[in-house]
């Protein structure tokens, strides 16, 4: 019970969100309708997207520290973690774009930043994959993935801001909080944020611990 | 200092020496944009400022990866190991990134004045239009100076040079793009500062990261 706690935790409230982000209720806004409950799901998603690549950096950080080949496996996994979390925060996007913008993948500043910044963590894995030996695998990936979690904030979280962007909260578009939700949708939002982190953390501990199994095999 | 005003002469010498290398990019943009102007079939000014600006700024992008990717690649393994025994890493990394910022100042000057030679120059502010020549090419050969090191290390892999360099390159190229576009239609000077601070913090960020992660990679 020590151990494994918040794995409860993370399926009661992703439980809890699921229900009452469906079945809630939603206050009604022009355009966005029902579809403002994808709130819960895509903004969500993103928030827990950027845990775990600032997670994936820092235990790159602390291998170029340590040396320690369990703090590289570390980094790829939540890198992993990462990039299907981003899928799935570009799929719920991508739906929610079509029924409010009119389009799949409308030209915004921010999706293609996001397409960039999935393109570089492809990068990244390629990286790892053309390198033979162990150490020097982990240490130059180290590098690299340090390097595009400094290039992947300001692309994320400050060029899209500063053009037109059909974004809230860029390009001079008021922040979603600031009108839209009420302190009924806050009671779904926050909870779920903290699910989609701890469930992401239990895949990648999984993960982890396959590979350090994997490794005592070899 | 001393340390640092040897090593940018090192490597200037060295470029003089293989000038073929030298050569070789200069014949690249070139004949580049020269193949540019066939496939469009110019008569006078008839690309539109738009597909003029995009065309050039790609042309750098690949001439910048051509030319900065051998940066690592120019001296054997056993002399840069003995570069390594007499200089800290910092200064190597911050030679190698102003000498390869000076050359791509060099190189894209270059592509920009035959460039507007062939292809007509449709640019309402010159001035402005050069500086950020000058801002992309110190912006340019600092982000990929690191990835050509990184590269450097994963034997032989041409392609992977690209596939690295890409995305880490794409919100400077986005950057200078939209400054290239306000020179060009003229705009007034003070409407593009916002892009130039960012395209100074982008460089800046890159520059520090370099610095710190170079000792790192030289150690393997």
């Amino acid at each position: 019970m020590k151990k494994y706690w918040w794995k409860i935790v993370a399926v009661v409230l992703l439980v809890y969100g699921f229900y009452f982000g469906l079945m809630g209720e939603v206050p009604r806004r022009d355009i966005l309708n029902e579809s403002i409950r994808n709130v819960y799901f895509h903004v969500s998603l993103w928030f827990a997207t950027t845990l775990f690549l600032l997670v994936s950096a820092i235990f790159s950080v602390r291998y170029l520290r340590s040396n320690n080949l369990a703090d590289d496996d570390k980094a790829v996994e939540f890198a992993n973690v990462a990039l299907l979390f981003g899928a799935l925060g570009c799929s719920t996007g991508s739906l929610w774009a079509r029924v409010t913008w009119g389009g799949w993948w409308p030209n915004d500043p921010k999706l293609n930043s996001v397409a960039i910044s999935m393109l570089m963590y492809f990068a990244y894995l390629v990286l790892r994959s053309s390198l033979e030996d162990e150490q020097k695998k982990a240490r130059i990936s180290a590098i690299y993935n340090i390097f595009c979690f400094a290039v992947f904030i300001p692309l994320i979280y400050i060029l899209p801001r500063l053009t037109d962007s059909l974004h809230p909260g860029n390009g001079g578009n008021p922040a979603f909080g600031e009108y839209d939700m009420d302190n009924q949708m806050r009671r779904v939002f926050y909870p779920i944020i903290i699910g989609w982190m701890l469930l992401g953390t239990w895949i990648a501990s999984l993960r982890i611990r396959v590979r350090a199994l994997e490794k005592i095999e070899d | 200092m001393q340390e640092l005003r040897t090593l940018i002469g090192k490597e200037i010498t060295l470029e003089w020496r293989q000038r073929y290398a030298l050569n070789g990019m200069m014949l690249y943009i070139v004949s580049t944009i020269f193949v540019c102007y066939l496939s469009f079939r110019l008569k006078s000014n008839q690309l539109n400022p738009l597909a003029w600006n995009t065309l050039f700024w790609i042309i750098m992008l690949f001439m910048a990866i051509n030319a900065i990717s051998k940066s690592f690649t120019q001296e054997r393994a056993g002399r840069l190991l003995y570069y390594y025994t007499l200089a800290s890493p910092q200064w190597i990394i911050l030679s190698k990134i102003i000498y390869n910022s000076a050359l791509m100042l060099i190189l894209s000057m270059l592509g920009f004045g035959f460039y507007s030679f062939v292809m007509g120059n449709p640019v309402g502010d010159i001035p402005m239009y050069l500086l950020t020549i000058v801002l992309a090419s110190v912006g340019f050969a600092s982000s990929l100076t690191m990835i050509a090191g990184i590269v450097s290390k994963a034997e032989n892999n041409g392609a992977l040079m690209a596939i690295l360099s890409f995305p880490v390159i794409i919100p400077m190229l986005l950057m200078v793009m939209k400054l290239a576009k306000n020179a060009l239609d003229g705009l007034d000077r003070g409407s593009s500062n916002d892009e130039m601070m960012i395209l100074l913090a982008l460089d800046a960020i890159v520059v520090t990261l370099s610095l710190i992660l170079f000792p790192y990679l030289w150690r393997s």
